[in-house]
């Protein structure tokens, strides 16, 4: 048995029709810094209110100490929070606010006295004990919501986007200092965020969450090295994300260009994704060391180093960022280690439905009848209906359109753009295309009979 | 989470409250459909009351239809005036600053902190200080008097939510400062304006203390000044009942389709 | 912009001459006598007349009874009114505020008739009964706000800091929603140590109140002595005002009617 303090495990809960946490099984190591990342809405909030006992799972369990805490409420749970508007009561001073706890459990004044002392010291507010809260600054008041949490010498500390409310400056100090306090405390802490770049700075674990489900699962490095989709990829960091195809072991094409990778086991000659970090793209003067010839298309300076945007020889375009400039207009030679080309297995490589037809030449899928080619197929037969991904139309009206949906996830692949289109009924359709369209734009989707596959469905019985 | 035991008692709670707080206006209600004078003594089910309600044949008392006219004109002309008034007003306070909105502020909160009886007292001085005869105007005056402060808070809000810009953006767009008002300005401000109009309405409707001491010795009566006379005199005037039942009735819908209506737009 | 604060000035000349003038009367008839001659007389009057004090402070003693009997009522009522646990329908609110927009004298009228029919002699006991019934919906609605507006994580951070649902009541609801209390209070205690027609409604003539004296003075022609009452009474405004702070009107307008 591990040292695991918290084990989630199968945690599912629904609000309503919608699903916001799906088959969650996550165990947190005893003293670490563990991150749940994830956009707005992907279900990270709650499954912090589960573990705080706020919200119920509908289906799993969450062991504390290898026990099952289902039952306990809130108040009995080892665990403390800090809420993301820091909730101090305002009603309270900074001293009471912080010995609210500590009272609750009849603790002697004496000790109380001494442990609120030690931890306005730990998060140097000493001279604000007897200020009134409504007077603090932000950064102030999330110093006392988190010592209002930590005096109670929790097992688990939870922390709600702490930092969210604060401005740039103050959130880069208050991270160092975060990071100071778990080393010193060494409890364990669980954080919630949408900022990659707070994760990437503070977590010794990092769990990536989309869609109420986890997609990655791993150390900073790992993360942001050997990202295992593509939405961990573009979440964390900027990224060049590539279509490519996998020759054979340690060898890889993408941009027409053939490249040494580290990468084994594809198998050979297999469609891949690939993920080259911006930072990753070398200049080289060297002929001998070009790998590819590309132009500089646009260069701006970002602070400390330069982004540029360059078309390659073989027209796709790249995001390169470099310590020098290189002026708009120039040819360049360029280069990627081998170490640095991260290939990812493809998820998916065209669109399949479960469908049903409905008629000679009818089909349903996606809650909607379309017409195609039902060859060797009767009516009521059972069938995977395929698309591909370029054969999808996006149209800017709903007229004509078969049916439609919002745009929730752009990926930019070089030389066009892969979309993830929600329909209505809450279904995903992916898109190529090479019109830009923006997150959550209101699309009509159209797909033409000739461009819909029907193939029978694999027996399960057989 | 919460316990079932809790939800149960909680819900006994709250309809005990209720049921107390309804049973007079039950008894009226149930009591206006019978002829007997005094409550509690059922003669039979009949309309009659409401017939001479409506017909205005009643035995002893032709002044309560005068009386019913009088409380509403009083309560229409007074919040008319009072929105009116009140609207500009907020207007002004809003773009006022430091000490003079502080004043503008205190001064009118001084109404709505005074008890009627004070209002009522203070403002009979004024008019015997004044010479002014007492009658319908002072009655409504002082109807306006406490009725504007309502306006003002409930229009102030309103005010805070507007955005600075959008009575110069119409000047620049070419509207003269009175398009501007009636266009911009006072479609915003109009929520605020509705509920300031139907808060004064009602406690225009409501009022006894302030209309006792301002109406004079003409005989003016208003629908509360009639009930005090009235129940001092002889006992309630029969046909009181089915004018309550009526009344309550009418204030039950308006306030229930204004409350669903905005917890409907709350939801949008 | 700066033009438009000019528009305060109608009102601002209005007040002057409808709310300050006339408040600035009562202190002047105060202290006057019948001739218009500066007097002490009034106040004197006041303090040396053992039927005027027992009044005041029967008053008193009512109204401090009644507002402690709205609260006590009235505060479960309306916790349980926002706890959306508890109460999930807005009509139910509706219902517990209607009575406010009713005619007091109706319903107080009522009262005492529900009163007579039951047999019930009409004395202090159906005083503070009615007048509880009147006031109640004035207490229950501004805590019924204040408790609504609350910030629902305000108790989930006391829960999370171990505090039992009984302790998140004490030491975080309670103390919060202290302002709609003190609103309530006010809207409550002042109202009925002024009323008069109701008290004599429900006693039957039988228990005078502050107001009654007020009122026969006023009726009566003896307006001086009716000023010096109603100062004295406007002098327990200000004292209760300050004590509360004076921000009343936030907790007393805002939301749904």
């Amino acid at each position: 048995m591990k040292d695991y303090i918290i084990d989630i495990q199968h945690l599912s809960k629904s609000f309503g029709d919608k699903k916001v946490l799906d088959d969650i099984n996550l165990y947190v190591r005893r003293g670490e810094f563990l991150t749940l990342l994830g956009p707005s809405g992907c279900g990270k909030t709650t499954l912090l209110r589960m573990i705080a006992g706020f919200l119920q799972p509908d289906e799993g369990v969450i062991l504390l100490d290898g026990k099952d805490i289902a039952g306990i409420p809130p108040h009995q749970r080892p665990l403390n929070t800090v809420f993301q508007r820091y909730s101090l009561f305002p009603h309270l001073d900074d001293y009471d606010n912080i010995a609210f706890g500590l009272k609750l459990k009849k603790t002697p004044e004496e000790e109380i006295d001494k442990r609120v002392r030690k931890v306005l010291k730990l998060v140097a507010m000493s001279d604000y004990e007897d200020r009134d809260v409504e007077t603090l600054s932000g950064g102030q008041q999330q110093r006392i919501a988190i010592a209002r949490a930590i005096v109670n010498q929790p097992k688990v500390l939870l922390l709600d986007e702490p930092l969210a409310a604060l401005d740039r400056k103050m959130r880069k100090d208050m991270q160092i200092e975060l990071k100071e306090m778990h080393k010193k405390l060494g409890i364990t802490f669980i954080y919630v965020t949408h900022d990659q770049e707070e994760a990437l700075t503070l977590s010794d674990t990092i769990v990536v969450i989309n869609e109420g489900r986890i997609q990655q699962i791993g150390t900073p490095t790992d993360i942001y090295k050997e990202p295992v989709n593509a939405f961990v990829a573009d979440f964390i960091g900027e990224s060049n994300i590539l279509k490519g195809r996998m020759l054979r072991d340690r060898h890889v094409a993408f941009i027409k260009h053939e490249f040494d990778c580290v990468d084994e086991g594809f198998g050979e000659d297999v469609p891949v994704d690939v993920v080259v970090r911006p930072e990753d793209i070398y200049f080289t003067t060297d002929p001998a060391k070009c790998q590819f010839k590309a132009k500089v298309n646009s260069c701006i300076f970002k602070g400390v180093h330069y982004e540029m945007w360059v078309d390659t020889d073989t027209g796709y375009e790249l995001m390169i960022q470099d310590y020098d400039p290189y002026p708009v207009g120039s040819e360049v030679m360029l280069y990627i280690d081998p170490d640095d080309i991260q290939v990812m297995k493809k998820e998916r490589r065209a669109n399949t439905y479960p469908a049903k037809v409905i008629g000679y030449g009818k089909v349903e899928f996606l809650d909607t009848e379309f017409e195609c080619d039902t060859e060797g197929f009767e009516e009521g037969d059972d069938a995977i209906a395929t698309i591909r991904f370029e054969k999808v139309d996006l149209l800017d009206h709903d007229e004509d359109a078969d049916l439609t949906g919002n745009v929730v996830f752009i990926l930019y692949m070089g030389d066009h753009y892969h979309l993830t289109v929600k329909t209505e009924t809450g279904e995903n359709i992916w898109v190529d295309t090479n019109d830009i369209w923006d997150k959550n734009d209101y699309v009509g989707i159209k797909i033409l009979p000739k461009d819909i596959q029907l193939t029978k469905p694999e027996k399960k019985d057989a | 989470m919460m316990k079932n035991r809790t939800r149960i008692f909680a819900r006994i709670y709250i309809w005990l409250v209720l049921a107390v707080l309804y049973a007079p206006i039950v008894f009226i209600a149930i009591f206006s459909f019978t002829e007997a004078k005094s409550l509690g003594n059922w003669t039979g089910f009949s309309f009659q009351l409401y017939k001479n309600l409506f017909t205005g044949s009643m035995q002893n008392s032709s002044g309560l239809l005068s009386a019913v006219e009088n409380t509403l004109l009083i309560a229409l002309i007074a919040s008319v005036i009072a929105t009116m008034l009140g609207t500009i007003a907020a207007i002004g306070i809003y773009n006022l600053k430091g000490r003079k909105k502080n004043v503008m502020t205190f001064l009118n909160n001084i109404p709505m902190i005074n008890p009627d009886i004070i209002t009522g007292v203070s403002l009979f001085l004024l008019f015997v200080f004044l010479h002014i005869s007492q009658g319908y105007t002072t009655v409504v005056l002082a109807h306006i008097t406490f009725c504007t402060p309502y306006v003002v808070l409930n229009v102030m809000p309103k005010l805070s939510q507007l955005n600075p810009n959008i009575y110069e953006a119409a000047l620049d767009l070419g509207a003269t400062p009175a398009q501007a008002l009636r266009k911009v300005l006072v479609p915003a401000l109009r929520p605020g304006m509705i509920s300031g109009f139907i808060l004064s309405f009602t406690m225009s409707l409501d009022d006894f203390a302030v209309t006792f001491f301002t109406r004079g010795t003409i005989g003016l009566d208003t629908l509360s000044t009639y009930i005090y006379t009235d129940a001092r005199k002889a006992g309630l005037t029969p046909e009181l009942k089915p004018l309550m039942t009526i009344l309550f009735l009418i204030i039950l819908v308006v306030l229930l389709v204004i409350n669903i209506r905005q917890s409907k737009n709350n939801n949008k | 912009m700066r033009k438009r604060s000019s528009w305060a000035l109608p009102y601002f000349i209005f007040l002057v001459l409808f709310v300050v003038l006339p408040l600035l009367l009562i202190v002047v008839y105060s202290f006057q006598d019948n001739s218009g001659h500066f007097t002490l007389g009034n106040i004197t009057k006041f303090f040396s007349d053992g039927d005027s004090l027992s009044t005041f402070a029967l008053s008193i003693e009512v109204a401090i009874e009644n507002t402690i009997l709205c609260i006590l009522i009235g505060y479960p009522a309306a916790w349980i009114l926002a706890n959306k646990q508890l109460n999930r329908s807005a009509v139910t609110v509706v219902l517990f505020i209607l009575p406010m927009w009713i005619n007091a004298l109706m319903r107080t009228l009522a009262t005492a008739e529900l009163f007579n029919m039951a047999g019930i002699p009409l004395g202090k006991g159906t005083l503070l009964f009615g007048m509880c019934y009147d006031y109640l919906p004035f207490m229950i609605y501004p805590i019924y706000n204040v408790l609504n507006k609350m910030d629902k994580s305000y108790a989930e951070a006391a829960q999370d800091l171990g505090a039992t649902p009984g302790e998140v009541f004490r030491k975080i609801t309670l103390p919060l929603s202290m302002p709609g209390v003190m609103s309530g209070v006010m809207m409550v205690f002042m109202p009925t140590v002024s009323t008069f027609a109701i008290s004599e409604f429900l006693t039957n003539n039988k228990i005078k109140l502050f107001g009654t004296i007020i009122q026969e003075n006023i009726n009566n022609s003896m307006w001086n002595y009716g000023a010096a009452l109603s100062l004295i009474m406007l002098v327990i405004i200000g004292i209760t005002t300050f004590l509360q702070g004076g921000d009343t009107e936030e907790a007393a307008s805002g939301g749904t009617i």
